[in-house]
């Protein structure tokens, strides 16, 4: 619903209705000898700040500020060991092209109604690297009660920009993005291992200014695990989801059983980390390099995909 | 300087303290609610309207907006407005008058600004922008006032503007709908949402709002205690389970607490419980600020208080301010007075 307030007192400032934004005012830049701006208006002190005293910080559970639990996301793995291992039998190649320090921005081609490749990914890096993974998604998640909470203690985070900064960047994670977004998931069973539009190439971007690499991994499998039918569009618009799929799980298992992923087996390649030259905390990136670079990315992904199913005897046992 | 409320007092005792400040005026809808020594009381009406006249009279330099109303549940949507934005434009009409003499104006807004939805990024920085139109009456006053501040500190170059933005507060001496919550015997909550919250401590409150006017920080500062938590985790300090509200049409869930005055839980606040905020602090700590409390510690030591406060009752006497035992210690000549 659209905000609006007394028609008589919407004054000057009126944000109501200027633009897109219904911005928190931004003040002119502090000016101030005691500080210096610096990226985006932030502050840097410039005599040293004498070393303060811890304060007590009484905290009882292992929730980080991502509202990701670690204690939580061992169960999910130990719940989720044997179907990794014994269900899709997930096999990588190049694994160690995955930094095992420092941020790095891993994609990948997103697949099957509910995607399976998320959390073959997550599991897969963890267990092998010890690394944690912060997946970012699809904020609709969040607004689903027990899932979005779940989700999120299981190292789900919201996907906005600053969110992977942050993660990137001052934290030095690893992230995982799937750059198609929820068109990657919304394909139907005919248009399997086609990549979507990488999005703006928001991606690429956000590696740029956190000076990171991105880690392209090539996913098989995924897309036989839950394959789309058809889909229903009056529905998913009626519901506001982005697609609200039939998926052949549905039609074999029985609507109950939709839940059920076939086995099919996953094959996962690392590809080389691509890197770029520019320097990180920029304003703002050349929109024309980004999308070059996102192309590039997807060009190589896409033949990766290709040269994978060539050698694939079959869609179960790989 | 110009003070009302339950805020602007605390801030009026924490100046009292220091000699270089020759005099502190009071102005409040309200008579004040904690003790004060030598802070001069005059009482307005809800739109300040007389702000203008008490600042050319009393030549004040510095001005302290605590005023504005960020709980709305103390009033209905039309006084809510009344105070938040025509008593701020009054306010800044005095103070931009053309032989104004004031030079600082600090002003107490609230995270409330930044929204509560699931698009949300984790962390608010103090230039970005909120995800949703707002949609309560409150934020959409807040939104107008910052607006006109902006414009003001825009039109006013020489005027070192300081914009407060906090988190929830929680301190025993302060009754939100926060605080009403946690001294439940359940806390409420929203079934299936387990959001991360922060909040930050009346100490600190007090003390950042003295830090910026002191040190003469001009900005928009977020200020809150470092880290979040989880409103579960939140009950669990404080001791208490939870009562879940229903997910689906919780406002309606929400009124029956309303109903039986145990505590009125307002729209932003249900946005609260589901999706949570966090607002990064760094900016004012990069200022040089410190805080006492960290989020998780401000909810420990409001449990401790209020678990004291259960077995004792008030540890404090109740103060009730009364005009003509003001009067009589402020200009009596029979006080004696030090110095």
């Amino acid at each position: 619903m659209r905000a609006q307030g007394p028609p008589e007192d919407r004054g000057p400032a009126g944000f109501v209705e200027r633009g897109r934004g219904y911005d928190p005012p931004v003040m002119p830049a502090p000016r101030n000898e005691m500080t210096a701006p610096v990226r985006g208006g932030e502050l840097v002190p410039l005599r040293p700040r004498a070393a303060a005293e811890p304060i007590a910080d009484p905290r009882r559970s292992d929730v980080d500020e991502w509202g990701r639990s670690e204690r939580l996301r061992a169960l999910a793995r130990a719940l989720y060991g044997p179907v990794y291992r014994n269900w899709f039998r997930a096999e990588w190649e190049g694994l160690e092209k995955i930094p095992t320090e420092g941020g790095a921005l891993i994609i990948a081609n997103h697949a099957a109604a509910l995607p399976s490749d998320a959390p073959v990914i997550m599991h897969g890096i963890e267990e092998e690297l010890g690394r944690p993974v912060y997946g970012l998604a699809e904020h609709l998640f969040k607004a689903v009660p027990l899932v979005g909470t779940l989700w999120s203690r299981g190292g789900g985070v919201a996907a906005h920009p600053e969110n992977a900064y942050r993660l990137l960047r001052e934290q030095q994670q690893l992230v995982l993005v799937f750059p198609e977004g929820a068109k990657g998931p919304g394909k139907t069973y005919g248009e399997r291992y086609r990549l979507r539009r990488f999005g703006r190439g928001g991606f690429v971007e956000i590696a740029m200014r956190a000076g990171v690499p991105i880690v392209p991994i090539a996913v098989i499998g995924a897309e036989e695990s839950m394959p789309i039918a058809m889909k229903l569009p009056a529905i998913s618009k009626l519901l506001r989801l982005p697609y609200f799929p039939i998926t052949y799980n549905q039609l074999v298992f029985g609507p109950l059983g939709g839940l059920i992923y076939f086995p099919a087996k996953f094959r996962l390649r690392v590809l080389d980390p691509v890197r770029f030259d520019v320097p990180p905390d920029q304003e703002r990136y050349s929109k024309s390099r980004i999308m070059d670079e996102a192309e590039a990315i997807r060009v190589q992904l896409q033949d990766t995909l290709h040269d994978m199913l060539r050698k694939r005897r079959s869609v179960w046992f790989g | 300087m110009g003070i009302g409320t339950f805020w602007g007092g605390r801030v009026a005792q924490a100046l009292e303290r220091d000699p270089d400040v020759e005099m502190i005026v009071g102005l409040g809808v309200e008579e004040p609610t904690v003790a004060l020594e030598r802070t001069e009381y005059v009482r307005a009406d809800q739109s300040y309207s007389i702000l203008a006249r008490i600042v050319r009279a009393t030549q004040v330099d510095t001005v302290v907006h605590t005023f504005l109303v960020v709980d709305s549940t103390r009033m209905t949507g039309r006084q809510l407005h009344e105070i938040n934005v025509i008593g701020t434009m009054n306010l800044l009409a005095a103070a931009s008058a053309a032989d104004s003499p004031v030079r600082t104006l600090v002003v107490k807004s609230s995270g409330l600004v930044y929204g509560s939805t699931y698009r949300d990024p984790v962390w608010w920085r103090e230039e970005m922008k909120r995800t949703q139109p707002p949609k309560t009456r409150v934020e959409r006053s807040l939104l107008e006032v910052e607006g006109y501040l902006r414009d003001f500190a825009d039109d006013n170059p020489h005027v070192c503007v300081s914009l407060l933005r906090f988190a929830n507060v929680l301190g025993t001496d302060i009754e939100t709908p926060i605080t009403t919550a946690l001294q439940l015997p359940l806390a409420p909550s929203v079934l299936g949402f387990d959001p991360l919250v922060q909040f930050v401590h009346e100490d600190d409150v007090v003390r950042s709002i003295e830090w910026v006017m002191r040190n003469q920080i001009p900005g928009v500062f977020n200020v809150a205690g470092d880290g979040k938590l989880p409103w579960s985790e939140v009950a669990a300090i404080a001791g208490k389970r939870q009562f879940p509200l229903s997910p689906i049409l919780t406002g309606l869930a929400a009124a029956p607490l309303g109903m039986l005055r145990l505590v009125d839980l307002p729209p932003e606040l249900l946005d609260l419980l589901r999706y949570g905020r966090g607002i990064d602090n760094r900016r004012l700590k990069a200022t040089g600020f410190t805080y006492t409390y960290t989020s998780a510690g401000a909810v420990e030591s409001f449990a401790e208080a209020s678990r004291l406060r259960r077995t004792v009752g008030e540890t404090r006497p109740a103060y009730r301010w009364e005009r003509d035992v003001e009067n009589f210690f402020s200009h009596s000549p029979a006080v004696v007075r030090e110095s």
